[in-house]
């Protein structure tokens, strides 16, 4: 816990530096911290949840987003049937409120009986790992090569750098197609397909917030101080660029669930009886005249899944973004 | 000028022959080889498998095949269909009008909508215009366009009955493929209501290609636009007695759509991936839903030829937006 103390990120002006570190040590350490110089300004913590509650969309998508974990977390208490059990004498039943619906399936059944508002339940929680999965591996191996990147320059930074630009120029759909020709179809193929569709992006954002920390004095403090490499990297300089990657991984989340849906949908992602919503709309597509709410709901879901993640990450570009401030 | 033009060229030439090779890895990366695909179940005699990977040229070293794969694409060979037998590119060549039919509607149609509604937005900041137009937006950018262009669908085609579920146009037209473009081709027969076919077809892919660019036009308009009305010149000019129209339109507008005309040429790689998605959906004879067949028949030279064929539009596109804005603004071409 010896870090030296670090920059908030959110003070480009050199007069702040001065009282910048007790208050960066506060937050991160949390309790046990000396309080004896506190600060006049409030918290970085605490300044950032009054910028993000003041937008309404943001507390909107945070509240969604954690109805959705929860729901994901739940969802063998919360859902009425099995998702996978066909109820063959009840096939496209249709939603409660239709003629002919019943209260045990409330949004309907599908082409093989099977509950809908069960397999929405249970597919909350594929569609979150999907997201929590790629984007974790396309962040962790994106910092890494971003760091390279900015840290090295030279002949590594052209090769990482080259390389991200040819993956940019495929379209991300046909990218994670591409990966998932040559892995072949199937849920855990295609969260690698997405997460090298994302790459690009992190890299790109870590060597820029690398290159733009790597001059400045408390760098070049920690250096003289003896830190090696290592420690340069991910001790002084990534916290530091921690922001724009949050918000870009909080995006990334609904680029990931609406890829995978996509990549479902054609059947290269999950394949059945995975109750995932991409692979749920593909299957009742044949059925789309006679029974609309087999492709209503679980695109609905979709939807308001990626809906939630962009308004929040919406809202945290806003609450840590120092040029939007004031 | 031309020093500029150069140097942007040459930053895209490793990009293309990078394509060349993420494209040639894709063959090496499956498992098995395209010999062991062409035998199927039944195997072969070792002989003739040496015979078959000598004739493919499968026995060189990757180098060479490497090189040897450029030098073909370069001379516009991207070898020949498993499924059809023909060659790629020419099936690319019939297929590529249709989409670029659908792509340039879609990005008319985002634009025509997507600038007026960001303008409405922010000259309205704060309003219930304002709010409304951000809400359907962020909706729109959140879109499974899959869905959205089922939901389509279901409500003009099938519910309404206005517009066909499917295809070009109407089977009981037979318009010469003279140009590839239907709208044109469907003028140029002068067959009664054939242009009107192949419009009614046109319009739902339209708007469901169109969404998300449409959202992403309209939010990028209205926060420039924000900025752009904050300037001195504004106040200024509105302060000289200058119409609120024209100030808006002539003063603010003009220099808020710089960073929208990046956005709009950022779209084109956006519309070619949603192409894949509209296409299949509503079975337009496009690229997009060429390629998903490809993949889904493990036809791998339309694959790798197709993945090449739009690397190679995408980073063109991009070269001729970031050449555009260069005359446009004179601080980037001396930077």
């Amino acid at each position: 816990m010896a870090d030296p103390p670090r920059r908030p990120r959110d003070s480009g002006d050199p007069v702040s530096l001065a009282t910048a570190p007790a208050i960066a040590v506060e937050t991160t350490l949390g309790p046990g911290v000396r309080r004896d110089d506190a600060p006049l300004t409030p918290s970085p913590l605490r300044e950032f949840w009054s910028d993000f509650s003041q937008n309404r969309g943001a507390v909107a998508g945070l509240s969604m987003v954690i109805g959705l974990i929860l729901i994901a977390i739940f969802a063998a208490f919360v859902a009425p049937h099995s998702p996978i059990e066909q109820f063959r004498e009840a096939t496209l039943t249709p939603p409660v409120w239709q003629d002919g619906g019943t209260a045990r399936f409330i949004l309907g059944t599908d082409p093989l009986g099977r509950d809908i508002l069960s397999r929405l339940i249970h597919g909350s929680r594929l569609s979150l790992l999907i997201g929590l999965i790629s984007v974790t591996l396309s962040l962790a191996l994106g910092v890494a090569l971003g760091l390279l990147a900015g840290f090295f320059r030279g002949m590594t930074e052209i090769f990482i750098m080259r390389l991200m630009d040819v993956m940019l120029s495929l379209p991300s759909l046909l990218l994670a197609i591409a990966v998932v020709a040559i892995l072949g179809p199937g849920l855990i193929n295609a969260m690698y397909a997405i997460a090298i569709v994302l790459l690009p992006h992190y890299v790109r954002l870590t060597r820029a917030a690398v290159i733009g920390e790597t001059g400045k004095e408390y760098v070049a403090a920690a250096k003289i101080a003896g830190a090696g490499p290592l420690r340069l990297m991910f001790n002084t300089v990534l916290p530091n660029c921690m922001a724009p990657l949050i918000v870009q991984a909080t995006l990334g989340f609904s680029t990931a669930i609406l890829d995978a849906a996509a990549l479902g949908f054609l059947g290269l992602g999950a394949q059945p009886p995975t109750p995932e919503w991409g692979s749920m709309l593909a299957d009742a597509l044949e059925f789309i005249q006679r029974a609309s709410w087999v492709v209503t709901w679980p695109g609905l879901a979709i939807l308001i899944t990626v809906l939630a993640f962009n308004l929040m990450g919406d809202g945290l570009r806003d609450a840590l973004d120092p040029r939007l401030k004031r | 000028m031309l020093g500029f033009i150069l140097r942007r060229v040459s930053l895209v030439i490793p990009t293309f022959f990078g394509v060349t090779l993420l494209a040639f890895s894709l063959i090496h990366l499956i498992p098995g080889d395209p010999v062991e695909t062409l035998s199927g179940e039944r195997g072969m005699d070792p002989a003739r498998r040496e015979r078959l990977l000598h004739e493919f040229g499968l026995d060189r070293p990757l180098p060479v095949q490497y090189a040897d794969y450029v030098w073909q694409v370069l001379h516009g060979d991207l070898g020949t269909s498993l499924t059809t037998h023909e060659p790629v590119m020419k099936e690319f060549l019939i297929l590529f009008p249709a989409t670029i039919e659908l792509a340039l509607c879609a990005m008319l149609l985002s634009v025509l909508v997507g600038l007026p509604a960001g303008v409405l937005a922010a000259v309205k900041r704060n309003s219930v215009a304002d709010y409304a137009v951000m809400g359907v937006s962020l909706t729109g950018y959140s879109m499974p366009i899959f869905w959205w262009a089922l939901l389509l669908i279901l409500f003009f085609s099938v519910q309404l009955g206005w517009t066909p579920v499917s295809g070009r146009i109407a089977v009981e037209f037979d318009v010469p493929a003279t140009t590839g473009f239907l709208l044109i081709d469907a003028i140029r027969s002068g067959e009664p209501g054939a242009l009107r076919s192949a419009l009614s077809h046109l319009i739902l892919p339209s708007i469901a290609l169109g969404t998300i660019p449409l959202a992403v036009i309209a939010r990028m308009t209205r926060s420039s636009m924000l900025e752009v009305l904050r300037e001195d010149y504004v106040r200024t000019a509105r302060a000289k007695g200058v119409s609120r129209l024209r100030v808006i339109v002539v003063h603010a507008l003009r220099n808020a759509l710089i960073p929208v005309i990046t956005v709009i040429g950022l779209q084109v790689g956006l519309l070619l991936s949603g192409a894949i998605l509209t296409e299949t959906i509503f079975s337009w004879p496009g690229v997009g839903n060429w390629l998903i067949h490809g993949v889904l028949s493990r036809d791998y030279p339309v694959v790798q030829g197709g993945i090449l064929l739009v690397a190679t539009i995408v980073i063109t596109v991009n070269l001729v937006v970031d050449l555009l804005y260069g005359v446009v603004n004179p601080r980037i071409r001396h930077g």
